[in-house]
C-alpha cells in the first residue's frame, strides 16, 4: 500500500503532494523502520514515534543530575541525624579534644583528624613527584608505542588492585623492610606507622594524578611548543615554561582527585598504621585514621555515645573531604590558563 | 521468543512457591559473637540434620548481636561480654545468659631463643601500661630464673578492632591491677596507653611473628592451630600454669551465679588458667514478645538445652572448652526458667 505524503508548502491551506512512502517488498526493512520511527502527526508532518524524545530525554537527564545531589544531601543529613547523640553531649569539643576511652565515654576525634591529614598530604607530596614525572613522560616524550602503551598499563594497574591486596603486602614485605632501616636509625622499630602508611598511600594514588596529568599534557598545542622551540628553548624549557603552566589546572585536577583516594582509603592504611588512638609523637609513631577507626570499631561498638561518635567521625571525613575538595576547585579555576 | 520468557517465568514462580512452603518449618535467627562462629556452626548444621530445625547464625561481632537482640530482629544473641547494665536497661526485659563453652587468652610473644616464658599478674599489667619497656626488666627475670632472656625493648602490641579476646584480657588486668583498673578499665576496645594495634588474631599474630621482643595476646585456639609460642601466667592459688583446654575447664570449678554472669578471669580454681572466659547465647526470659509464636519459643528453647548437653561434644574436637558439670547445671535452670507468657516452654 503506498502512501501519499501531503503537506501545506505554499500556505494556501490546500495540501499538495510532496512524496511518498514506499511500500513493502525490497525496501521492506526500510519502509518498516521509517513506520515504526517515523509518524505523521496531525498536519502531515514527520514525528518522531520514538519513545525517547528530545523532551523525555532531557527529563532523563536533569532526573540523573538531581538525584545525584539529592544522594549527597541525603548522606549528609543521615550521617548528621545519627551523630545527634554525640554532638549533643560532646558538642565542638569533639573535634578538639584527644582523648578516646569507650569505656568512660569520653570521645574525641583530633588524633583521626590529625592522622588523616598527615598521611594523606604526606603521600600527596611523594605521590605527586612521581604522577608528574610519568606524566610528562608518557606524554610529551614516549607518547605512542609500545613503550608507551606498557607503562600505562602498569600505571593503570597500579590503580586496580584492592586496596586490602596493598595492606597485605605492606605487612608482609613492606612493614619488615620499614623496620630494618627504622633499626638502623635507632628509632622504636616497630615497622608500621605513619610513615609506612603514607609511602604505601602514595603508591596507590599515582596512577590517578598521573592519567590526568598525562591526557592534558598530550593535548597542550602543538604550535606553542613549536614556537618556543623555535625561539631557541631546550626540551626541558619548554616543559617547564610552556607545558606546564599550560596544563596546570589539569594537572592540579588530577593532584584533587588523588588526594581525595587518599583521605578515604580504608582497608590499606589500617594495616599499617599501628592503630594507636594517640596524637603521633613523629613520622615513625604509630597513629590512626579516620577511615580506620571507623572500620575497626563499628561493628562492636555497643552504647548511644560510643555508636553516634563513629558516626560523627564520619561526618567530619565527610565535611573535610568537601572542604578540600571546594578549595581545590577553587585553586584549578584561578590556575586555568585563559583561551 | 515470547513463549520462551512465558515458560522461564513460570519457572521462577513455581520454583519460589516450592522455597516457599520449605521455609515454612522453622527457623530460628542468631546473631554475635564469631569467637565460637566455628563451633556453632557445626552445631547448627548437626542439630538441623537430627531435628530438621534450621538456625541462621550471623557472626557480627558481641557488640552487633547485642544490640539485635535488643532490637528484637534475632531470636537469640551471642556474646562473649556480659552485657552491661545500661544495655540492659535498654532491653527493658530480663534477658538470660546461658554459657555454651569457654575459650582462653594467650600471651603470645617473640623472643628469639626463648621459650615456657612465665608471667605474672602484675608483670603484664605494667608491661601493658607501658610501665615495663625492656626485656631485661628484674621483674620478669624473676618470674622465669635460669632462663637467658634477650636484652630487647618491649613492643605492645594490641587488638584495633573491639572484640571479646580483649574484654576477657582487660577483665583480667582490672581484676589484678588497680592501676589498670583506674586508667583504662574493661571492654571490648579501650584506651591503650602503648603499643600497636592490629586487627583481629591474625592481625596481632602476624605483627607479634615479625616483630622481635614483641608481646601480644590471642585466643588460644588461634595460637594452638598456629604453634604459637604462649607463656605461662601465674593463677591466684600461686601456680604457673599453661593455657590449655584442661586448664580453661579447671577454671569453671569456682563457685558460679546462678545467672551465670560471672567472668572465669583471675579464678579461684587451683589449677585453672586465669585467661578463660565463657561464651553465652542471649534470650529473652519471657519470650511472648511482638513477633514470637510460641512455636517459635518452644524450639529456641530446646535448641539451647541441646547446645548445653548433647552439642557439648562437639567442642573439644574443635579445641573448645565444653562446659564442667556444674555450669551445665546452671545453664540448665536458666533454660528451664524461660516462660512464654508465664507458662515454661520444657
Amino acid at each position: 500500500m503506498e502512501r501519499e505524503r501531503r503537506l501545506d508548502v505554499d500556505g494556501h491551506g490546500e495540501k499538495e503532494l510532496i512524496g511518498r512512502v514506499a511500500p513493502a517488498g525490497p525496501d521492506m526493512i526500510q519502509g518498516l523502520a521509517r513506520r515504526a520511527f517515523v509518524g505523521t502527526s496531525a498536519n502531515g508532518e514527520y514525528k518522531s514515534r520514538l519513545w525517547l524524545t528530545e523532551s523525555t530525554f532531557r527529563k532523563i537527564l536533569y532526573l540523573s543530575g538531581i538525584s545525584a545531589i539529592v544522594l549527597l544531601f541525603a548522606i549528609l543529613i543521615s550521617l548528621s541525624v545519627s551523630s545527634m547523640p554525640a554532638i549533643k553531649q560532646i558538642g565542638l569539643a569533639f573535634l578538639v579534644r584527644s582523648v578516646w576511652d569507650p569505656v568512660t565515654g569520653e570521645f574525641g576525634s583530633l588524633p583521626f583528624l590529625v592522622g588523616t591529614l598527615l598521611t594523606s598530604l604526606i603521600a600527596l607530596l611523594i605521590a605527586v613527584v612521581f604522577s608528574l614525572a610519568v606524566s610528562i613522560f608518557l606524554g610529551e616524550y614516549y607518547r605512542r608505542g609500545p613503550t608507551s602503551s606498557f607503562i600505562k598499563g602498569i600505571v593503570e594497574l597500579l590503580a586496580g588492585i584492592p586496596s586490602v591486596i596493598y595492606g597485605f603486602w605492606g605487612l608482609a614485605f613492606f612493614v619488615p623492610a620499614v623496620r630494618f632501616v627504622e633499626m638502623r636509625i635507632h628509632v622504636a622499630p616497630y615497622g608500621v606507622g605513619i610513615l609506612t602508611a603514607s609511602l604505601i598511600l602514595s603508591i596507590m594514588i599515582i596512577p590517578y594524578a598521573a592519567s590526568l596529568g598525562r591526557e592534558v599534557i598530550s593535548l597542550v598545542p602543538a604550535d606553542l611548543k613549536e614556537a618556543a622551540l623555535s625561539l631557541g628553548a631546550t626540551r626541558f624549557e619548554v616543559i617547564k615554561k610552556v607545558v606546564l603552566p599550560y596544563a596546570r589546572s589539569g594537572i592540579l585536577a588530577g593532584v584533587l582527585l588523588s588526594l581525595g583516594r587518599a583521605l578515604g582509603e580504608t582497608m590499606a592504611v589500617t594495616m599499617v598504621i599501628g592503630n594507636s588512638n594517640m596524637l603521633p609523637k613523629s613520622i615513625f609513631a604509630p597513629a590512626n585514621t579516620m577511615a580506620s577507626i571507623i572500620a575497626n570499631e563499628f561493628t562492636e561498638a555497643t552504647g548511644k555515645v560510643y555508636l553516634a561518635s563513629l558516626v560523627e567521625i564520619a561526618l567530619v571525613l565527610f565535611v573535610v573531604t568537601a572542604i578540600i575538595n571546594i578549595v581545590g576547585k577553587v585553586i584549578i579555576i584561578k590556575m586555568a590558563v585563559e583561551r | 521468543m515470547k513463549r520462551f520468557v512465558v515458560v522461564l517465568f513460570t519457572l521462577i514462580a513455581a520454583s519460589g512457591l516450592a522455597s516457599a512452603s520449605f521455609g515454612e518449618q522453622q527457623e530460628i535467627i542468631g546473631a554475635g559473637a564469631t569467637f565460637p562462629f566455628p563451633l556453632y556452626s557445626k552445631m547448627f548444621d548437626i542439630y538441623s540434620r537430627e531435628y530438621g530445625v534450621k538456625v541462621n547464625y550471623q557472626a557480627i561481632g558481641s557488640g552487633g548481636g547485642i544490640r539485635q537482640l535488643i532490637n528484637k530482629t534475632v531470636d537469640f544473641g551471642a556474646s562473649d561480654v556480659v552485657m552491661g547494665e545500661a544495655d540492659m536497661k535498654a532491653a527493658g526485659a530480663p534477658i538470660i545468659h546461658v554459657p555454651v563453652c569457654a575459650g582462653a587468652v594467650v600471651v603470645t610473644y617473640n623472643l628469639p631463643g626463648s621459650s615456657d616464658v612465665r608471667l605474672t599478674p602484675d608483670v603484664i599489667a605494667d608491661i601493658y601500661l607501658g610501665k615495663i619497656v625492656k626485656w631485661s626488666d628484674p621483674r620478669i627475670a624473676s618470674a622465669n630464673q635460669g632462663m637467658a632472656i634477650p636484652d630487647l625493648p618491649l613492643t605492645v602490641i594490641h587488638r584495633s578492632d573491639g572484640s571479646g579476646t580483649t574484654f576477657i584480657f582487660s577483665d583480667y588486668l582490672s581484676k589484678v591491677s588497680k592501676g589498670w583498673q583506674e586508667k583504662v578499665g574493661r571492654g571490648t576496645a579501650l584506651n591503650w596507653p602503648t603499643g600497636l594495634g592490629a586487627k583481629g588474631n591474625p592481625g596481632v599474630a602476624g605483627l607479634v611473628k615479625q616483630t622481635p621482643g614483641s608481646v601480644g595476646y590471642v585466643e588460644l585456639i588461634y595460637a594452638l592451630q598456629n604453634k604459637m609460642a604462649y607463656s605461662s601466667v601465674r593463677n591466684r592459688s600461686g601456680m604457673f600454669v599453661k593455657p590449655s583446654i584442661a586448664s580453661t575447664i579447671a577454671a569453671m570449678n569456682t563457685g558460679l551465679s546462678s545467672d551465670m554472669r560471672v567472668t572465669l578471669t583471675d579464678t579461684e580454681a587451683a589449677e585453672g588458667y586465669p585467661l578463660s572466659g565463657f561464651t553465652w547465647v542471649l534470650a529473652y526470659r519471657e519470650q511472648a514478645y511482638q513477633g514470637h509464636t510460641e512455636a517459635k519459643a518452644r524450639e529456641l528453647v530446646r535448641l539451647i538445652r541441646w547446645m548445653t548437653h548433647e552439642g557439648q561434644k562437639y567442642a573439644e574436637p574443635m579445641q573448645y572448652a565444653p562446659l564442667a558439670r556444674d555450669a551445665v547445671a546452671k545453664a540448665e535452670a536458666l533454660v528451664r526458667s524461660v516462660t512464654y507468657n508465664g507458662k515454661g516452654l520444657l
